[in-house]
């Protein structure tokens, strides 16, 4: 059975060669009284919906290092194929080069078979290499898709078992929007429908979990059209400064002044705006 | 292939985050399960629950854990849904390819022998319980049970999973040779519902199947449907 692919050779299994390095080096940071900085998880709810003419994908924003919020509008519906994208909650790092791998094999495979992917081909790729690193690579994944059999949408956990159903949720807000699709959802919905349903079940992650929030990315997938709404809906605007912490001129008394002109050559100049947001 | 690795006692600090993620996103899936398989004349009758969890949260509570294997084999899968799931999708190539070779439907016998060669030799590593049944033109309808740690053994009646353990006595008691499809059917059904209803782990609807000459004929029972033995 040739499968083209981008990674030649398998090995068979992890390498766990670093594991006890990096044991060691914890122990020795801890005696320190220092931590070992924490992988950034995408926290995040994701979820997908089967409705008439095909899906609709939807994540929250927010990705966390521990308690900080690390990035407020993180895009976490990756491209897989023009007719297949994936949401991605577990390790940020993960999730994106997981899909990026099966991005390109997959782009191979249609090459090599002539014909526009199918999503289960693309779940099949992901849970057998999630399976084979078993559980280590941290990405729970959110697939949806419309192919030749028309609209497909599976869950893919980090050790490699998958579900396929009409509707999904994944990550930490998972029961949060679980409960909105098992109270709204209905088979063959409407598209406007069917984008209301899935913007409410990541409202509902966003506003009762912590580790998810800012804004809701929606993705509806139709049969030869795909429109990536990024932000959907913004539901968490930056509140506006009521008051302004400039001070005038002259409020701090000047003592001395010392002038010392440094004799420095210009040799390019360039103005590169800071995020002030 | 078992690998000991030796680690730091406080190597556990690494993944208790905090509340922020919740125990069921960092547990592994499970098809906890109830899953029954039972020989009659003529073929076998093959019957699961539909809950896998995580943790405490039902992460599909719709599954068909009864997973074609060939034309006329089916498997019941418990355990890790992970293992489970590429175990039956690698047995699956296995066999397929194997029945090519021959130009013959395979027997039930070598599905099996190919499930347990599977879990006999990752046993450390697997974590998963099967029931193969199926029906082949030497020797009709059997059942062949695959359970954690790599045995193979037939059975006309088999129980497997989380929630067999409080519906031996039933079967043990209920069981005769040379039932009917009906009958048998109509068993595994209440067999099923007791597990369930006494077993946190099984749940959801009860999936049946019956595998004769003629093919696969597929059942689902919903839960208001369920046979009720008490009225407690």
């Amino acid at each position: 059975m040739a499968t083209v692919s981008v990674c030649q050779y398998y090995p068979g299994g992890f390498s766990f060669e670093n594991c006890k390095r990096n044991a060691l080096l914890e122990a020795d940071i801890n005696k320190l009284g220092f931590s070992s900085p924490a992988a950034r998880k995408t926290g995040t709810t994701i979820c997908g919906v089967v409705y008439k003419d095909g899906v609709v994908l939807g994540a929250d924003t927010r990705a966390t290092e521990g308690m900080i919020v690390a990035d407020k509008n993180c895009s976490k519906i990756h491209y897989i194929s023009p007719n297949i994208y994936c949401c991605g909650a577990g390790t940020a790092a993960d999730t994106e080069m997981t899909t990026q791998i099966i991005s390109s094999n997959l782009e191979l495979h249609s090459l090599s078979t002539g014909r526009l992917p199918r999503v289960a081909t693309a779940n099949r790729m992901l849970k057998q290499m999630l399976f084979r690193y078993q559980g280590y690579i941290g990405a729970a994944l959110v697939l949806g898709g419309v192919d030749c059999n028309g609209p497909h949408l599976y869950s893919i956990y980090p050790h490699g078992s998958t579900d396929k159903l009409p509707y999904v949720t994944m990550g930490s807000g998972s029961l949060a929007a679980m409960a909105v699709f098992e109270d709204r959802y209905r088979p063959n919905m409407e598209e406007e429908e069917a984008k209301r349903l899935v913007r409410d079940a990541i409202a509902a992650g966003i506003f009762n979990d912590l580790g998810s929030g800012s804004n809701i990315d929606l993705c509806v997938i139709t049969k030869g059209k795909v429109d990536y709404l990024r932000p959907h809906d913004v539901a968490n605007k930056k509140g506006v400064k009521t008051g302004s912490y400039r001070y005038k001129h002259g409020t701090t008394g000047v003592l001395t002044k010392t002038v010392t002109p440094l004799n420095l050559e210009v040799v390019e100049e360039s103005v590169q705006t800071m995020d002030t947001s | 292939m078992a690998t000991v690795l030796q680690f730091p006692a406080n190597i556990s600090t690494l993944n208790n985050y905090n509340d922020l993620y919740p125990d069921w996103t960092q547990r592994e899936v499970s098809t906890g399960t109830t899953i029954m398989a039972v020989e009659f004349d003529g073929g076998v009758v093959m019957g699961a629950d539909s809950r896998t969890t995580t943790g405490a949260y039902i992460a599909n509570r719709v599954t068909d854990k009864l997973t074609p294997i060939h034309e006329r084999i089916l498997c019941c899968r418990s355990g890790s849904a992970a293992d489970t799931q590429a175990i039956a999708d690698a047995v699956t190539y296995q066999l397929g390819f194997h029945s090519i070779e021959l130009d013959e439907a395979p027997l039930v016998q070598t599905a099996a022998s190919l499930f347990r060669d599977m879990c006999y030799r990752y046993r450390e590593e697997l974590m998963a319980g099967i029931i193969v049944g199926g029906w082949d033109p030497r020797r009709g309808g059997q059942v062949y049970t695959v359970p954690v740690g790599g045995m193979m053994t037939r059975q006309p009646v088999s129980v497997g999973g989380s929630g067999s353990s409080y519906i031996y006595g039933y079967v043990d008691s209920n069981y005769r040779p040379g039932m009917s499809k009906e009958e048998c059917l109509k068993f595994t059904a209440g067999a099923l519902s007791l597990a369930m209803e006494r077993d946190g782990s099984s749940g959801g609807v009860v999936r049946l199947a019956v595998i004769s000459e003629q093919g696969v004929e597929r059942q689902v029972i919903l839960g208001n449907q369920l046979p009720k033995f008490s009225t407690v």
